[in-house]
Formats: structure tokens, sequence, C-alpha cells
């Protein structure tokens, strides 16, 4: 299915957050993520299902001032 | 300096941005002696894993985070972006910014005291980035806020406390409530007039990031923020128009 992840629409193969994830290769990354807008918490990515044209956010530490 | 309850050794908190390098970055914050240091959250690029290179090189800095909700206009948007700093940095602080103007990165007041309340509900430690308006220090109070962070002037101008009178009603009012001068400042001259006024701290990023060199930028803050805070402690002399001689009078040789 598509879905949009960091602004870029994407065909992903995985249902799940948690297993997007590691179709991207941040399985193990210090990353956070926001589906639709709102928080997900790392421990429930592996409940939570994705539907075609979702919008992921998918964020990490950076410079800030 | 107590913040939320955590004792803090530096009056100096420093920013990571805009530095030429990681070297760079290491080095200003080694020789600034800063204890906080502001960091962010962004889009993770492709693959390239710059944000786990960037969370390692944070770490060895040995400093307290303070993660920021810089860029967020709205404040669904700022809470979300709390949500995500904390789980990524492990910490409840939060430098919250809810920007009302584009071209003046000034706050938007009202989208600023709804986000603090929302996110002090959820547990957070909000560090609002605020203007020096009493009646608005008054509603953060109000939502839950212990620091306020107001600016000397618009973010990355160099333009130091532009509003001096603003700034010292603002510290009368709340003499309890730690203050930190956060955005503007572009010398170490400004971030002493600033503690020597009263204010707990100061915050900046551009000024020591963007100077020729840095790491020499950053200890001038660090001298300059400990000369601030020894005047303020020192009771300073009231100024006064008319001249008063230093010297004695009294006994001067009388040379016709």
């Amino acid at each position: 299915m598509k879905i949009e992840i960091n602004g870029t629409v994407t065909e992903v193969r995985a249902d799940t957050l948690a297993g997007v994830l590691d179709e991207l290769g941040h399985g193990d990354a210090k990353v956070a993520t926001a589906l639709n807008e709102t928080f997900v918490p790392a421990a429930v990515r592996g409940q939570t299902a994705l539907a075609s044209g979702d919008r992921l956010e998918i964020v990490t530490p950076r410079q800030g001032g | 300096m107590r913040l939320y309850g955590t004792k803090i050794s530096s009056r100096l908190m420093l920013g990571t941005a805009l530095y030429p390098s990681p070297s760079v970055l290491a080095e200003a914050f080694r020789r600034s002696g800063a204890g906080i240091a502001t960091v962010s959250v962004r889009r993770e690029a492709g693959g390239d894993r710059a944000g786990t290179a960037f969370w390692d090189l944070v770490r060895d800095l040995g400093v307290t985070l303070l993660p920021n909700t810089a860029g967020c206009h709205s404040v669904r948007e700022a809470v979300t972006t709390a949500q995500m700093a904390r789980e990524l940095f492990d910490t409840s602080w939060i430098k919250l910014e809810v920007i009302g103007h584009a071209d003046t990165l000034q706050p938007d007041p009202f989208g600023l005291v709804e986000a603090a309340r929302t996110l002090t509900e959820e547990g957070f430690q909000v560090f609002p980035y605020t203007t020096e308006d009493v009646v608005l220090a008054d509603r953060l109070l109000d939502a839950g806020c212990e620091v306020l962070m107001p600016w000397g002037a618009p973010i990355g101008t160099g333009l130091g406390l532009t509003n001096i009178y603003g700034l010292r009603t603002l510290r009368a009012q709340f003499p309890d409530v730690p203050m930190v001068v956060d955005a503007g400042l572009g010398l170490p001259s400004q971030a002493a007039t600033a503690l020597e006024m009263g204010f707990d701290a100061v915050l900046l990023n551009t000024a020591v990031a963007k100077a020729g060199d840095p790491a020499a930028m950053a200890e001038g803050f660090a001298r300059a923020v400990e000369a601030g805070r020894l005047a303020y402690q020192a009771d300073p002399m009231e100024p006064r128009d008319m001249a008063a001689p230093s010297t004695p009078v009294i006994g001067k040789a009388f040379l016709g």
C-alpha cells in the first residue's frame, strides 16, 4: 500500500508501524513517530495498524537552538 | 541555580545548531562550561542515520538536554513535537516554542499558553520561549510553568536586550521565578547585562556558532555570565547625575 512517509508517498509492504520501521531500516534506530499528526509511543508501534494514505512522520535527534 | 528541581552548575545555556562542524560544536561546549544544551527533533532523511550520529555527539557533551519545539506554529504541532522529543531524549523538559509571526519569529502568546497548559497536564516541565510581557508571564505561570524564558530580541538577530524597561519590569514582577533570557543575544556584554539585571541565566546559539571563532566566543560568554552574576550579587552602586570625587578632598596640598 501507499502511505506518506515524511512527506513523500512511499509503497510499503508491512501493515503495522513497527513493520514499516523495520522495512525502512529504522528498526533499532533512535526515532520517534507520529501517525496522522498524533504521537505514537514506541511501545505501541507493534499494535498500530497502517492504512493506505496514512501520513507517517519519523523524527530523530537533531541540532537545535 | 535550580530549574524544576534540577541543580544546574552553569548559568550559560547553549544551542547545538549552526556550528561549522561537530568538532567545533564540541570544543565550543567545552570552553563554554554550559550545563544545558538545546536540541530538536527533525525528520530522519533516508538511511543516513544522521540522527544517531548527532545523538552520540550530544551524549558525549555530558550536559543536560533541553529539547525544543522550534518551528512549530500551532498548538497541536508543538504538543506532538514535545511528545516525540520526550520519548527521543528521555526527558520531560521541553523548551516550548509556538511561533506566531514568520518574520519576527515572535511567540504566539495565545497558543503558547494553551500548549503550556496541555503539556503541563501531561507531565512536562515547560520552559516557554516568551516575550517580556508581564500579563503573558502571569498566564504562563498560571498554566503551570515554573521557569520563564523571555526573549532579548528576535531569534538570530544578535540585537541584545532591545526592551530593557520591559525586561526589568518582568524581573521585578516575579522575583522568585527562575528566568532565562533566551534569543537575540549577540555579544557577551549583553549577557552580562542580563545577569546584572537579575536574570538567572541566558540561552544563546547563533552568537557563538556564527562567530569567527566559536570556541573563543563561547568562553567569552561564559566569563560575561559569571561577571554579570557576581555584579548582581555584589549589590551595585546607584548611578547619579552629578560627579562625586573618589579621591579625598581633605588633605589636598594647597598649591595656589
